[in-house]
């Protein structure tokens, strides 16, 4: 955990990789590249790599793309997936339209 | 805000058993499901299941689904459907939606059973339409009879993957490869062999390079991986299909317990909830059960629901500690059968060279995805004797027994630890009538009888496709790898209520084919 506290860490240049147009985000559409370069700027959590590039934000709610954006953000900080915390889980943890968040159901008040 | 004394969030295999247990011992229940229909993934699961009789062993997963089903109505289980937990908070209040509104209860215990979901990987073309997960085809063939695909390709060798092949080629579907980037398959080999032995060739450390096509997957190209997982050149290999499967794993759903301040702990396997043996989390009167606290399959989930039902009725003071311990050590020794043998979770990642009877695995099961015929010999199941007798091809420490207890003649022992191989007991006569064939989840049970008419043996299969051959058809025989290795003449199909849908087809073919022929495709070609 500490290698990853450690913001002045060196990742070296960002060098652009073969598959970096390749889709990860499907309900975003975040590149690979894009989360990449995203650590690159400075997020090395994964919380501040989903308020930053909104991978997770979408329809699924990171259920696709979770472990998939986990691995690519630990390979380029040089560390083990599991050494990364998991992103913040909150409600609503379906994605759900706010004029039915907000309608609360008679029988409960 | 409704109270209720006990939650429970996932109406599957884990979630109705805790409620069934919960209810049985007077706490007022309420399961809630975001799908329309209950029993999780019970209802896809078209195959026997494995284990022993206290597992429902030989007992396809969809009519278990029904049997725990009927037992949480008849307890007075309330499961409610279409109902979407969207939150778990402090004080254990829960937030659902029903319809268009949020309505909120409070359970003065909860376990959340909310399974777990696909894993996917990641290559050129993955999002194209056609790209689908194993789990989701199963969804397509066996709740809503529609047909993935007609060419599939399926990366992942797991029992899933395996079983899912399976399942695609009884849907008609064409499973032209079994891919999978490790280097041996992992999942059961007796459900490798039902899957080579139709003919799917197996690409051991392979991975997809590229799925092709525009507006959907028209094609997929993969190759060999090194062992740093690099692609070797020159290894690439094409092939035409419209479907590509994913069964790549499962993670665990576990942000309900994760929001609700449960102490969470990161594995290989997923993030899932510190817990302890009866699932109880760090938060009192919370509980995890089945694959959301780790993922094994649907008997273990059943057990591990049943514990926590149990575990929330002594946590709420309806049972006492003595009642419990006492329930729990019945329900933990039955769990803890089903997690010995080869595939129990200390062997994960293990290379194991020997069964436990001291045996050479089958190194070519594990490479090729069936057992090669030079190997089958030295297995307990195989005793070359006149007359008709079984040829148990049951050559891994699994736990699974149903074959012991179908033969009426007592001809076939596994004993009391239900991992151990099969062995055919030589002082028994064997009668011919195929009930272990039909049993064996694994479909790894033939009957032979070398001496049928001079020149000639028969070989008892069992096959679960359709439409079935008549006698009289003539066909190919078909060895384990699944090439055609001579003619064959269908001779007799058995189709009895006893064998559960599982037909017996007896075919002819010369005699030296009879440790070699294990399948019947029609002159056709049609499975």
């Amino acid at each position: 955990m500490s290698k990853i506290k450690d913001r002045l860490i060196n990742l070296g240049e960002f060098v652009l990789q073969p598959d970096d147009d390749m889709i990860i985000c499907r309900c975003e559409e975040v590149t690979k590249g894009e989360v990449r370069k995203a650590v690159h700027d400075g997020m090395f959590t994964l919380t501040e790599i989903r308020r930053y590039t909104r991978t997770g934000m979408g329809l699924c709610q990171g259920q696709t793309c979770g472990r998939l954006i986990k691995g690519i953000v630990a390979r380029e900080l040089g560390v083990a997936p599991i050494e990364l915390e998991a992103a913040v889980v909150r409600s609503p943890m379906r994605p759900i339209e706010m004029k039915v968040l907000g309608n609360e159901g008679k029988e409960a008040r | 805000m409704k109270r209720y004394d006990l939650i429970i969030i996932g109406a599957g295999p884990a979630g109705l058993s805790a409620g069934i247990e919960a209810a049985k011992r007077g706490l007022e229940v309420i399961v809630f499901d975001e799908n329309a229909k209950p029993g999780g993934q019970l209802f896809k699961q078209i195959h026997k299941f494995f284990g022993s009789k206290e597992h429902k062993a030989k007992i396809r997963g969809f009519k278990i689904g029904e049997e725990l089903l009927k037992e949480a109505n008849d307890c007075g289980v309330r499961v409610e459907l279409n109902a979407i937990v969207i939150g778990l908070y402090l004080d254990k209040e829960v937030t659902v939606k029903i319809g268009d509104e949020i309505k909120h209860y409070k359970g003065d215990a909860v376990i959340v059973a909310t399974g777990a979901t696909e894993n996917m990987v990641p290559f050129d073309g993955w999002t194209l339409p056609g790209v689908i997960g194993a789990g989701a085809a199963q969804t397509m063939m066996n709740l809503h009879s529609i047909k993935p695909g007609k060419r599939v390709l399926m990366l992942g060798s797991g029992n899933v993957g395996l079983v899912v092949s399976f399942q695609l080629m009884q849907a008609g579907c064409e499973v032209v490869a079994l891919v999978d980037a490790a280097p041996k398959v992992g999942g059961y080999g007796v459900h490798a062999s039902k899957v080579s032995r139709c003919g799917v060739p197996f690409y051991l450390s392979h991975t997809i390079i590229k799925a092709e096509g525009e507006e959907c997957v028209t094609g997929v190209t993969i190759g060999e991986v090194d062992t740093s997982w690099k692609i070797v050149p020159g290894t690439e290999k094409h092939f035409n299909i419209d479907t590509i499967c994913l069964a790549v794993g499962l993670s665990p759903m576990s942000q309900l317990l994760s929001m609700t301040g449960c102490k969470m702990k990161d594995t290989p396997g997923g993030y899932v909830p510190e817990c302890d043996e009866t699932g109880a989390t760090s938060v009192p009167g919370i509980y995890g059960a089945g694959d959301v606290s780790g993922i094994e399959e649907a008997s273990s989930a059943m057990i591990e629901g049943r514990i926590s039902g149990i575990a929330a009725a002594e946590y709420l003071g309806f049972i006492t500690k003595v009642e419990l311990n006492e329930k729990i050590e019945e329900l933990e020794e039955a769990l803890q059968s089903l997690r010995e043998g080869m595939f129990a979770p200390e062997n994960r990642g293990k290379v194991l060279e020997k069964t436990d009877e001291g045996i050479d695995v089958s190194s070519n099961l594990l490479e090729m995805g069936y057992v090669d015929e030079l190997e089958i010999g030295r297995f307990p199941g195989i005793r070359r004797v006149s007359g008709v007798h079984p040829a148990i091809e049951c050559t891994q420490n699994i736990p699974c027994n149903p074959c012991e207890d179908a033969c009426p003649r007592k001809c076939i022992k596994i004993g009391d630890k239900i991992t151990s191989l099969p062995v055919i007991n030589p002082d028994r006569d064997c009668s011919g009538c195929g009930m272990c064939v039909a049993s064996c989840p694994g479909q790894a049970i033939f009957l032979v009888n070398e001496e049928y008419e001079p020149g000639f043996a028969a070989i008892t299969m069992p096959y679960e496709f359709l439409p079935l051959p008549v006698p009289g058809d003539q066909g190919r025989a078909l060895d384990r790898s699944g090439k055609e290795v001579c003619m064959a003449e269908i001779i007799e199909i058995k189709s009895l209520a006893a064998f559960d849908h599982t037909h017996l087809l007896t075919m002819k073919v010369p005699g030296d084919m009879v440790m070699k022929a294990r399948f019947f495709r029609n002159m056709e070609g049609a499975q």
